[in-house]
């Protein structure tokens, strides 16, 4: 499989400005992401996740070491929009992306600024809208919409940029439980219909639990890197680094402090159930 | 301090196009000292229900009384209600303003003309009862605090009015889970020590079910189901059917009963949820 996405030894620092010292924020990263793949990017407030999340895009630019983004180097001022292009992003605040008054001129707001021909821009709102469920609101206001609809509308604007990569920086953050599984639902839709890479940053663990790949981000780099079993597995490390487990992968823990012999890569209800009654 | 919400309707935008009834003759009751938990999805009314309370909004009709004192009386000063009613906003770090700490907790006391040294007093122990180090963080810049750092700090200048309720807004969201962890437990320390009423929204269903001694449950700007938690999330399916949550040791003891299994479906805590399989395994 082909990366979409290549770090060499990423270096990220910046100027406190309280002091004017040099800050780390990463420390010789080195990661690649595959073509179509579905990663979690997890860490404690501070470890860092942010700031290589915003190095894939070309928002921020390495101190040292290198990111490829679809092989073009994202310091190559002369291809930032090519990288762009490539990777797009969604924020966590809905409210801070949408641009227009209605929901459509919305989504054409990108594909307009490239200079793509009219008729291929409406089929392009037509398609991000449908592949985010959200078809039927296009001649709506954004402001007059829910929380989790609107993040839908600001990944439509993203996706009729025809990306092949979407970096998620806490999309969820600020919505409700039924937002969340709406935006949940609509990404990993996008990865397994669309072919569309994603990388998603989150503090929510049951999130993460439903990606291919999870990072974990401390102190500036990775400190483990895996499926989201071989992750969830070391309870005791990630506590250790300010995180948690899934809520089930605690209560399998706690149940094999009593003796029971679960299994410990336990991640889900229905894995639980699964188990006791078999 | 009692709160007492009486018949209270909210109506945005009347009379325009997007004319919305935001709360729709509400009645709710919040006794001293009790923690209330408000639970319902995004524009169901708690934002616009706990905005009345504080005074930012007033109802279109209908009557709130704070220690039997009707609220919505012309002649009230909105500052009096607000020094007694503690409001603490989604994300409330963004209002953090001041050069150092010290300064942005003591600007809501330093406005109601108190002595220097009874300000210093309240930013000391609202500094200690969100878990800062005062000696350590006074003189910093709320800016170059980490970001369970900077809510907590922001939370401390509401505490340092010494309200006699506190209303959190989804006081966790976009935390870390360690940060999340703290500032519930600061809550729940702080409550215990100032024995004042708490009134916290939250879209976390474990949180609330562990936390409140009676939860609101918000619909279409009407209160649809109130009481203890036990009671409110006996109503499983209701509260399913209206798109909120369960908590997480609910909803296993519930797949567990569908599967055939003798486990009791109305626990709300993960450790109930452990001892109940423990019970299960050891009973084959």
């Amino acid at each position: 499989m082909s990366h979409i996405i290549e770090i060499k030894d990423l270096t990220f620092e910046y100027k406190r400005e309280e002091d004017g010292k040099s800050v780390k924020a990463l420390s010789g990263v080195n990661l690649n992401i595959e073509k179509g793949s579905f990663t979690a990017v997890i860490g404690h407030n501070g470890s860092g996740k942010s700031t290589l999340a915003k190095n894939m895009n070309a928002l921020l630019l390495p101190s040292g070491g290198k990111v490829y983004v679809k092989g073009y180097d994202t310091a190559d001022e002369s291809k930032l929009w090519d990288v762009r292009q490539a990777a797009g992003m969604v924020f966590q605040n809905p409210d801070n992306q949408l641009v227009s008054a209605i929901v459509e001129d919305d989504i054409a707001f990108g594909p307009e600024n490239l200079g793509i021909a009219s008729d291929e821009i409406i089929r392009r709102v037509k398609g991000s809208l449908e592949a985010v469920g959200m078809y039927e609101y296009r001649k709506k206001a954004p402001h007059l919409l829910s929380g989790g609809q609107k993040q839908r509308i600001a990944i439509a604007g993203v996706i009729a940029m025809r990306p092949e990569c979407i970096i998620f920086d806490e999309p969820t953050a600020m919505l409700d439980p039924h937002g969340r599984k709406e935006v949940m639902d609509t990404i990993r839709k996008l990865n397994k219909e669309e072919g569309i890479t994603i990388i998603l940053i989150t503090h929510f663990m049951e999130e993460a639990a439903l990606a291919d790949r999870v990072i974990v981000i401390d102190d500036g780099d990775i400190a483990i890197d895996g499926t989201p079993k071989d992750v969830f597995v070391q309870v005791e490390k990630l506590r250790r680094i300010g995180l948690e487990v899934p809520i089930i992968t605690d209560l399998a823990y706690r149940l094999r402090k009593q003796g029971i012999d679960v299994p410990i890569d336990i991640i889900t209800a229905e894995e639980m159930v699964n188990y006791l009654c078999q | 301090m009692s709160v007492k919400v009486e018949n209270v309707t909210h109506i945005y935008h009347e009379q325009m196009p997007y004319e919305t009834i935001a709360l729709d003759k509400v009645n709710a009751e919040i006794e001293n000292g009790e923690f209330v938990g408000i639970i319902g999805h995004t524009g169901s009314g708690k934002s616009t229900l706990i905005q009345h309370l504080n005074g930012l909004l007033k109802p279109k009709s209908g009557k709130i009384y704070i220690n039997g004192v009707d609220i919505t009386e012309k002649r009230i000063k909105t500052v009096e209600i607000r020094q007694k009613i503690g409001l603490v906003f989604q994300y409330p770090e963004y209002q953090l303003f001041e050069e150092t700490v010290f300064k942005d907790i003591a600007f809501g006391p330093s406005n109601l003309g108190l002595p220097q040294s009874e300000i210093e007093e309240r930013v000391y122990n609202a500094i200690s009862l969100v878990g800062l180090d005062y000696d350590e963080v006074k003189d910093k810049s709320p800016f170059d605090l980490s970001g369970g750092q900077k809510r907590r700090v922001a939370i401390a200048g509401v505490i340092a009015m010494k309200p006699e309720v506190l209303i959190l807004d989804e006081p966790t969201a976009g935390l870390d889970p360690r940060g999340h962890m703290e500032i519930l437990n600061m809550i729940k320390k702080m409550h215990k020590i100032e024995k004042n009423s708490v009134i916290l929204v939250s879209h976390n269903m474990g949180d609330i079910a562990e936390l409140s001694d009676k939860i609101i449950v918000m619909e279409k700007g009407k209160i649809v189901l109130t009481g203890s938690p036990g009671e409110v999330f006996k109503n499983a399916d209701y509260i399913e059917n209206i798109g909120l949550g369960l908590p997480p040791a609910m909803i296993l003891m519930r797949m567990l009963k569908q599967k055939g299994k003798n486990v009791d479906t109305d626990i709300l805590k993960i450790d109930q949820a452990e001892k109940q399989i423990l019970e299960l395994l050891r009973s084959k």
